[in-house]
C-alpha cells in the first residue's frame, strides 16, 4: 500500500484491481441455458465465444475472432466465413432474408479484405410455407449474388415440421481471395487513427423493428443491405497499407464493433456524436423507443480505420461510391483508458460507450 | 429533432455550467440527489455530470422503479408466468431484474410464454386476441405509469374482458423520499424532483422537503437543460440560505397535479400498508394495490404466488449508497459477490446504478482526462 494513501483510497485501488482483473480474463460461459441474450452479440455471446467456441476448437485463425477466417492454399490466401439468417419478417422495407443472406457472407468477407468468389447455400424451410414466397427468397438470392459478383456454387435443402422453424432460415458460407492491397489486423490500431464509417447508422435495424408493427410507428426507413464490395474497393485503392482494420456493424451495431476492438489493440477511442450520421427517421424511433441508433444493427455499413494521414484521402474516396455519400469521420483512437470507447455527446458532456450486456431491451422511463 | 434540439443546445449548457460555477462555494461539497431513474438515464447519455464542477456531486436516488422491485415480488412473477395456459407480460427493462433464481429472461428460456410490451394496453389486446388464454400484465412504476394501468383495467371492465389480469408492484415516490430523510445518516444537501411523477400528483406533495426537513427541490424535466437548469435552481437557493419547492418543468407540470389522474388512481388502487423495496427494505404505504372495486382483475388473487420474501443479502449496502454515505466500492460486496452481469443490490441492476457505472467506468471517473 502506498504510504500517502488514506485507507479508503487504498480500499478504492484495490477493488479497481479486482474488476480490471476479472475484465483482462477471457470470457467464462457459465450460464445454465441459452438465453437470447447470447444472440445479441454483446457481453453474453462474446463469454459463449470466447469461453466455449474458441478454446473447443483451438484454431490460431478462429481465435483472432476476425469476421472471416484465414486460410492459406498452395500459397494461395484464401478467406471463409459463414453466416445464417433468422430475420422475422422475411421480407420488410429495403429488402428480404435473401439480400440479407448473400449479402451479410459477401460483407463478411469484404470486410475481412477479401473479393468474394463462391458462396454456399443452405435452406431450412418450414412444412407449410407458400411457393411464392420461397420463389421471391431464391429470387432475391439470384439478384443479390448477381449484384455483389459472386457465384452460388453449392447448396442443401432441409424441411422441418410446422411451428419447429419460422417460415425459412438460410444458411451461406462464402470464400473469397485476400486482395493483396489489404495488411489489416484487428490489433493494428494506433493513437491517432481516425475512425470512418460508410453512411448513416442504425437504418437496418429500425426498419426491422419498425416492420414488425409492434410500435405502430410508420417511416420512411429503409434496410440499407447491399454488399460492401465496391466501398472497400475504393478504400484498398485509396489507404492500401494505411489502413489498419475494417468491420461491417451488423448486430450490435458500430458500438460494438468500437469496443471489440478497443479491447483487440488495447487502446481508447473517442467518438463525437454530432458527427455521426444517423437518419432522421431512426434518431426519431431510436428516440420514442429509447435506443441508441449506435449499438443498432446495419447490414451495408462498415467501419474504418484509417492511419491520420490517409484519412482524408479515404473518406472522399468512400464518399464517391455510390450509396456512401454521407460516409464520415466520426472520432480518433486514443491511448487512454485502454479498452474503453468514450462519447463526446452533442451537449458536450463526455461519457463510456459501453458494451452491449443483452439485447438492447426498450427503457419504461 | 424539433421540440427536443431546442432542449439539448449546447451554447446554452456551457452558459448554464458558466452559471452553475459562479454559485458554487469554494472548498464546499454538495451532494444533490436525482430522485428519478429518467434523469439518471439523461445524466448519463448526455454526460451532464461531467459539465459539473467536481465538487457538485450527483447522488442517483431510488426512482428507478425497474431497479427497487425486491426478489420475492420478481419470483411471484415467475411464478405465475409458468401457470398453465398464461401469457405473461412486463415492460422490457423488467425482464433482466434477478429474482431469487434468474430473471424474467431466464424463465422465458424455461419454456414460460413472456413477452414485452409497451403499454398495459397492448397487453390488454394480447387479451383479446387470445380469449382463450389468461393474460397477466406485470404493472411496475410510480404514479407516472399507474394511471395507465389504472385505465387499462377500466377499459377491460367496459369491454367485458375476462381474461385480463394485473399484478401490481405500482409504488408511490413519498414514502421512499420520507424514509431516506428520515436516516440519520444521511447527506444530500438537495433534490432534483420527479418531472414525470409530478405530472400527475403535482410539485405540492413535495413541500415536506423544504417545510420539515429544510432542503431544496426543484421539480425538473429531463432534457439536459432542464436538468443543468434544476442544478443551478437548487444550487441558487443554497446560496441564497432559501430552501422552497421551484418547478423548473411548468411547461408540463401543474403545481397542483392532473386531478383526472389521481381519480382514477383513488378508484382503481388502495395503498398496501407495507411494501418492499430492493435496497431500502419494507416501507409503511408506499405500494399500490388493486382496490376491492376492481378485485376480479387482480392476479395476486386469481394465482396462488410463494409470497416469500426472500431478503437482500446482509452484506449488501445498496441503502447506505442511496443515502450517500458510502461510496460504491466501500459496500463489502461491491465487485466481487456484487457484479453487473450478477447483481445483488438495486445500484447493481440497473446499468445506470450508482453501483453498475462505478463498475463500469470505475477508474475514468476519477480519471476523466483522455489521452
Amino acid at each position: 500500500m502506498d504510504e500517502t494513501q488514506t485507507p479508503t483510497q487504498a480500499r478504492e485501488e484495490k477493488v479497481l484491481g479486482i474488476i480490471e482483473t476479472a475484465r483482462a480474463k477471457a470470457g467464462k460461459f457459465k450460464d445454465t441455458q441459452v438465453t437470447m441474450s447470447h444472440g445479441a452479440g454483446g457481453k453474453a455471446t462474446q463469454s459463449m465465444i470466447e469461453g466455449l467456441f474458441v478454446p473447443a476448437f483451438a484454431s490460431a485463425s478462429l481465435s483472432a475472432l476476425g469476421d472471416a477466417g484465414a486460410v492459406e492454399v498452395d500459397g494461395a490466401r484464401l478467406a471463409l466465413t459463414t453466416d445464417s439468417f433468422v430475420v422475422k419478417p422475411i421480407r420488410f422495407p429495403g429488402g428480404s432474408i435473401g439480400d440479407l443472406a448473400v449479402n451479410g457472407t459477401v460483407n463478411d468477407l469484404v470486410v475481412s479484405g477479401a473479393r468474394p468468389v463462391a458462396l454456399s447455400l443452405s435452406l431450412i424451410l418450414e412444412e407449410g410455407l407458400p411457393a411464392d414466397e420461397l420463389r421471391a427468397e431464391v429470387e432475391a438470392i439470384a439478384s443479390a449474388a448477381r449484384a455483389a459478383d459472386v457465384e452460388i456454387v453449392a447448396g442443401d435443402t432441409k424441411v422441418v415440421e410446422r411451428g419447429h422453424a419460422d417460415k425459412m432460415y438460410v444458411c451461406t458460407s462464402g470464400v473469397g481471395r485476400v486482395d493483396p492491397r489489404a495488411q489489416m489486423s484487428p490489433s493494428a490500431l494506433r493513437p491517432g487513427d481516425r475512425v470512418l464509417v460508410s453512411g448513416t447508422i442504425g437504418d437496418h435495424g429500425t426498419a426491422i423493428m419498425l416492420a414488425r408493427g409492434e410500435f405502430e410507428l410508420e417511416s420512411e426507413i429503409e434496410s440499407d443491405t447491399r454488399s460492401l464490395w465496391p466501398v472497400v474497393d475504393a478504400l484498398l485503392e485509396e489507404a492500401g497499407p494505411s489502413l489498419r482494420c475494417m468491420r461491417d456493424a451488423t448486430r450490435g451495431g458500430v458500438a460494438s464493433v468500437l469496443n471489440e476492438l478497443a479491447r483487440t489493440s488495447n487502446v481508447a477511442m473517442i467518438v463525437r456524436e454530432a458527427d455521426v450520421p444517423v437518419h432522421p427517421g431512426v434518431s426519431g424511433a431510436a428516440e420514442i423507443l429509447g435506443i441508441d441508433p449506435m449499438y443498432v444493427a446495419n447490414e451495408g455499413k462498415l467501419v474504418a480505420f484509417v492511419a491520420p494521414e490517409a484519412a482524408e484521402a479515404a473518406l472522399a474516396a468512400m464518399r464517391a461510391v455510390p450509396g456512401c455519400e454521407q460516409a464520415a469521420e466520426i472520432g480518433e483512437v486514443k491511448t487512454e483508458p485502454p479498452g474503453m470507447v468514450l462519447v463526446e455527446t452533442g451537449f458536450g458532456g463526455k461519457r463510456v460507450m459501453d458494451q452491449l450486456v443483452g439485447d438492447p431491451l426498450p427503457r419504461i422511463c | 429533432m424539433k421540440y427536443v434540439d431546442e432542449f439539448r443546445d449546447p451554447e446554452l449548457g456551457r452558459l448554464l455550467a458558466g452559471e452553475i460555477v459562479n454559485l458554487v462555494e469554494p472548498g464546499r461539497h454538495y451532494k444533490l440527489m436525482e430522485v428519478c431513474g429518467g434523469h439518471t438515464h439523461s445524466i448519463y447519455k448526455f454526460g451532464i455530470d461531467d459539465l459539473l464542477p467536481e465538487n457538485v456531486e450527483l447522488v442517483h436516488g431510488p426512482g428507478c422503479p425497474v431497479c427497487v422491485i425486491p426478489m420475492g415480488r420478481v419470483d411471484d412473477g415467475i411464478a405465475i408466468a409458468h401457470e398453465p395456459n398464461v401469457i405473461f407480460t412486463c415492460f422490457g427493462d423488467m425482464m433482466r431484474i434477478p429474482g431469487s433464481d434468474g430473471s424474467l429472461l431466464d424463465a422465458k428460456a424455461k419454456g414460460a410464454d413472456i413477452r414485452m410490451v409497451y403499454s398495459p394496453l397492448d397487453a390488454l389486446r394480447i387479451a383479446k386476441e387470445n380469449p382463450d388464454r389468461d393474460v397477466v400484465f406485470f404493472a411496475i412504476g410510480f404514479e407516472t405509469t399507474a394511471p395507465s394501468t389504472a385505465l387499462t383495467l377500466k377499459r377491460a371492465r367496459m369491454e367485458g374482458i375476462e381474461n385480463f389480469f394485473c399484478m401490481s408492484n405500482h409504488v408511490t415516490i413519498v414514502p421512499p423520499l420520507r424514509a431516506l430523510l428520515d436516516s440519520p445518516d444521511m447527506r444530500l444537501d438537495g433534490f432534483i424532483g420527479p418531472g414525470h411523477v409530478s405530472t400527475v400528483v403535482g410539485a405540492r406533495p413535495f413541500e415536506f422537503i423544504p417545510s420539515e426537513y429544510e432542503k431544496p427541490i426543484v421539480v425538473a424535466g429531463f432534457e439536459p437543460l432542464d436538468v443543468l437548469q434544476a442544478v443551478e435552481m437548487i444550487l441558487r437557493q443554497l446560496s441564497e440560505d432559501r430552501c422552497e419547492v421551484e418547478n423548473q418543468y411548468k411547461r408540463v407540470v401543474l403545481y397542483d397535479g392532473n386531478a383526472r389522474a389521481l381519480e382514477v388512481l383513488a378508484e382503481v388502487f388502495e395503498l398496501r400498508p407495507h411494501f418492499e423495496w430492493r435496497g431500502l427494505g419494507f416501507i409503511s404505504q408506499s405500494g399500490l394495490k388493486i382496490s376491492e372495486a376492481y378485485a376480479e382483475f387482480d392476479a395476486e388473487l386469481k394465482y396462488s404466488v410463494p409470497g416469500i420474501r426472500v431478503a437482500d443479502p446482509k452484506a449488501c449496502q445498496c441503502g447506505e449508497v442511496l443515502k450517500g454515505v458510502i461510496k460504491p466500492f466501500e459496500c463489502k460486496v461491491f465487485g466481487t459477490a456484487c457484479t453487473p452481469e450478477r447483481p445483488i443490490g438495486t445500484c447493481m441492476v440497473s446499468s445506470e446504478g450508482a453501483c453498475a457505472a462505478y463498475y463500469n467506468y470505475g477508474r475514468f471517473a476519477r480519471e476523466r482526462e483522455v489521452v
